[in-house]
């Protein structure tokens, strides 16, 4: 899921409100009693027509979230589930039976069935051009999903009212957590007349539904709860109001005011202050993002041979990212010990082989960028580039300072004006530098991040990395039937990849967020999210 | 008049066609392709790449893609967002907002500006007049972030008098404290000017006279010397309307008004590249169309300057 960058106004607007946000009230009252209050929510205009398969942005997806109830869902520490399935079992791992709990209906009357999840998702795969979520289906390796689109291109079928089968090209373990994700909704039988219409205003099964008129676009959305919904994500509030916000600054002043009740982030130029603002409703938690940056193996000196893997692990070891977290970020994200989060089931960068390349070691870069002088001696400018639109700055010029310092070379950040110009060059291959890269996972596994960046000829393996090695590893540890299992061959892929470093890990990604004095329960996810349906709010 | 209204008009077109070309290649003049901007790292496929290029002409050379561009607003249709909204709906939605909040920022400005400049000029070195000059010159140099952000802590979460953003349905209650912000520095003008004005023409023969021929202050003042020190006034006031809407993208921003500035605001975070050109366009066509307004309210004030065929 990508993030919109709200990026700073000017340089001026961030020292000014930060010399203002210093104080504020922060007694802690909260909700008690009944809670029949609306949640009012800091959001963003989403920028699709809100329609599963084709929302791959965060805006349009925390209403879905809300207003639809998938197979399974995601508790807060990123363990799933059942929600509208009653069972997902399979022998294989290849052939999955999905059966669904009896008597479910959408907000609008209408049954769930087997076939509100099957039309739902072959009307995904069927026009592979127009929708922003295909590359999912692609992802999971459906049978027959192909970039080919047309109709029932997906094997799926359905037995009876509450039972379908899904068949997969190979065996993944991991199956059921993905089917968490929002492009795997059910849909009703009115999406399929209109769906354009449906897009402006969406019917789900989810605990809430949007009010009648509720979409005030460029303003507000409202939700009111979905008394038909019987599952386990019950909404414990009279409902969500969505609010607008054109910066983060303005919900973090309405924040301080309790206007609005839960903001996803804390603007830039609070960070130093909010803690003092909030008190203990200021919350920090790492969540399931990865940054790094990126060379692929086109790149002069950093090529798929002896001479580019010591130079990748020489600017490796030559990275101070204690420092850099600290300093940069106010100790806000935390350095990177492996290739997936800390969040996500299966960490344990501790047993992999070969992990130890990401702490800093001055003295072992220098002696391994030297054995790659002797095979070829090193020219030019070590660069990284960056997209200068969303706040990058500070911390490519640390970590290229790091390597300049450590290594002794000329090493800069290399700045793009706009995010589109740098992926344009990064999706062409004609970049010619190191590039900042960065995954935020989709669904809490760790097959997600080694499967879409790692493996060979997979969507974002920006790096044009490919090891059969590591694709193998990855692919017994998706067919594996446990966890453990799963996680010792993720691990050892890890291992790979550690050898090879298609990227340099940098640090994990933290959500740095609050909440208003009215409400209680406020917990965000493992993905960043509040889990808005159990907020409690006194009317 | 009609002609010179016309005459006007006309003048317009060139100014339309210059605007608009010189925004367009502008924000298209941004390396990269904008449509990958929508797929974050991930690496779309490019099929659906190829389709969106198509639905937004970026596939054409600069200037089939403009002429696209001008043939659909000459019609009427401003286009659509990246998002797949309508610019028409979204002008409709955010302009009467926006067209509040200027009203709103023009009444405080002339009522506050126009008061207390008279007031000034009329008693010349009284500590009243000091005290305008100098609250002028502080709101004159301060930028209106600073002063937006300063009243938002101050007044709204501070004090608590005023809600620190614009609730549903932009309220008046809630438009007035930006609407302050967004008037404070043409007001702190609006001051200067109106004080040099009733300064220069209370000296003036005419009002001598008015004097001489026993008409009272309260006559004098209102139809002699206010009425003649507000021509430059509404000099002002068109070339201030731009800046209003200009201002507003940073005053709304802060206050979160939904009105265009908003709606341009959160457009260039996005890099919303039709959205942006359309807005600017419009904004362009509102600006030549007030200033032409503008120009015929002399006539009003003062008829030496009353366009007679």
């Amino acid at each position: 899921m990508r993030i919109p960058r709200i990026a700073a106004l000017v340089a001026g607007v961030a020292a000014a409100s930060l010399a203002l946000a210093g104080c504020a009230s922060s007694d802690n009252g909260g909700g008690g009693g009944s809670s029949s209050g609306v949640v009012n929510v800091a959001w963003g205009e989403p920028e699709n027509p809100l329609i599963p398969a084709n929302t791959n942005e965060v805006n349009g997806g925390q209403i879905l979230t809300n207003i639809f109830a998938g197979l399974v869902y995601y508790k807060a520490d990123g363990s799933w589930d059942y929600d509208a399935a009653e069972s997902i079992e399979s022998d294989d791992y290849k052939t999955w039976t999905i059966k669904l709990k009896p008597g479910q209906t959408f907000s609008d009357g209408t049954p769930v069935t087997s076939d509100s999840f099957v039309k739902a998702w072959q009307w995904a795969a069927a026009d592979p051009e127009l929708l922003n979520q295909w590359w999912f289906i692609d992802a999971i390796a459906f049978e027959g999903g192909t970039y080919d689109g047309g109709e029932n291109t997906l094997a799926l079928n359905v037995v009876d009212d509450t039972t379908f089968t899904v068949e997969l090209a190979a065996p993944r373990a991991d199956f059921p957590v993905a089917l968490g994700y929002s492009v795997f909704v059910p849909l009703p039988e009115s999406f399929f007349d209109d769906p354009d219409a449906f897009g402006d205003n969406p019917v789900g099964n989810g605990p809430y539904k949007i009010a009648e008129d509720g979409w005030v676009h460029g303003e507000s959305l409202k939700l009111v709860p979905n008394e038909s919904y019987n599952g386990p994500r019950k909404a414990e509030n009279g409902g969500l109001n969505f609010v607008v916000y054109a910066s983060q600054d303005a919900a973090y002043a309405d924040l301080l005011s309790d206007n609005v009740d839960v903001i996803d982030t804390v603007p830039v130029s609070a960070l130093a202050t909010f803690k003092d603002d909030l008190g203990d409703r200021a919350v920090e938690q790492a969540t399931a993002v990865f940054q790094s940056f990126t060379m692929n193996y086109n790149l002069a000196h950093f090529g798929d041979d002896e001479e580019g893997q010591l130079r990748r692990a020489a600017i490796s070891h030559a990275i101070n990212r204690q420092e850099i977290t600290d300093v940069i970020f106010n100790g806000t994200r935390t350095p990177a010990e492996d290739f997936t989060s800390p969040v996500i089931a299966g960490f344990d960068p501790a047993s992999i082989e070969g992990s130890d390349v990401l702490k800093y070691d001055p003295d072992l870069a220098v002696d391994l960028w030297n054995q790659a002088n002797a095979i070829s001696p090193w020219d030019g400018q070590f660069q990284i580039a960056y997209n200068a639109d969303g706040g990058h700055q500070e911390w490519v010029d640390a970590t290229a300072n790091s390597i300049k310092n450590t290594l002794g070379i000329d090493a800069v950040g290399l700045p793009y004006p706009d995010f589109a110009g740098l992926r344009t060059e990064v999706n062409d291959r004609t970049i010619k530098s190191a590039f900042r890269t960065g995954w935020q996972f989709d669904f809490p596994s760790q097959a997600n991040i080694l499967g879409a960046l790692y493996v060979t000829g997979s969507g974002s393996n920006d790096a044009d990395y490919s090891n059969p090695e590591f694709d193998d590893l990855f692919r017994q540890g998706l067919a594996s039937p446990t966890l453990e299992e799963q996680n010792e061959y993720f691990n050892q892929a890890q291992g790979v990849l550690f050898k090879d470093l298609p990227a340099i890990p940098l640090w994990y990604g933290a959500v740095t967020t609050g909440y208003s004095t009215l409400v209680d329960n406020v917990e965000f996810g493992w993905d960043s999210w509040p889990i808005l349906y159990q907020i409690t709010k006194a009317e | 008049m009609f002609w010179y209204i016309v005459r006007r008009i006309l003048q317009g077109i060139p100014v339309f066609f210059g605007s608009t070309l010189i925004i367009f290649a502008m924000v298209f003049a941004m390396p990269g392709n904008p449509v990958l901007r929508m797929f974050g790292e991930r690496t779309p496929n490019p099929a659906q790449v190829a389709a969106l290029e198509a639905m937004y002409h970026l596939d054409q050379p600069f200037f089939v893609r403009y002429f696209l561009y001008l043939g659909d607003v000459v019609q009427g249709n401003l286009g659509y967002t990246f998002a797949g909204q309508s610019v028409n709906e979204i002008l409709a939605r955010t302009f009467p907002t926006t067209l509040r909040l200027a009203l709103l920022a023009v009444i405080i400005q002339l009522g506050i500006g126009v008061t207390v400049g008279l007031i000034s000029g009329l008693r010349k070195g009284s500590v009243f007049d000091g005290t305008a000059l100098v609250i002028s010159l502080l709101l004159i140099s301060m930028p209106v972030f600073v002063l937006g952000f300063v009243m938002q802590w101050f007044f709204g979460i501070q004090l608590g008098i005023f809600r620190p953003t614009v609730g549903a349905g932009a309220p008046w209650a809630d438009l007035i404290l930006p609407a302050i912000v967004l008037a404070a520095l043409n007001m702190a003008y609006v001051i200067r000017l109106t004080r040099a004005s009733v300064l220069e023409t209370a000296q003036q023969d005419f009002v001598r006279m008015a004097y001489g021929k026993g008409l009272t202050r309260r006559r004098v003042i209102p139809v002699h010397i206010l009425r003649n020190s507000l021509i430059p006034v509404t000099t002002n006031l068109a070339a201030d309307f731009g800046i209003l809407i200009v201002g507003a993208t940073v005053t709304e921003g802060i206050f979160n008004v939904p009105g265009v500035g908003n709606e341009l605001f959160k457009a260039i975070n996005r890099h919303d590249t039709p959205e942006i050109v359309s807005i600017v366009t419009i904004l362009v066509i509102v600006y030549v169309l007030v200033n032409l307004f503008i120009d015929l309210l002399y006539g009003v004030l003062d008829p030496r300057i009353r366009y007679v065929k």
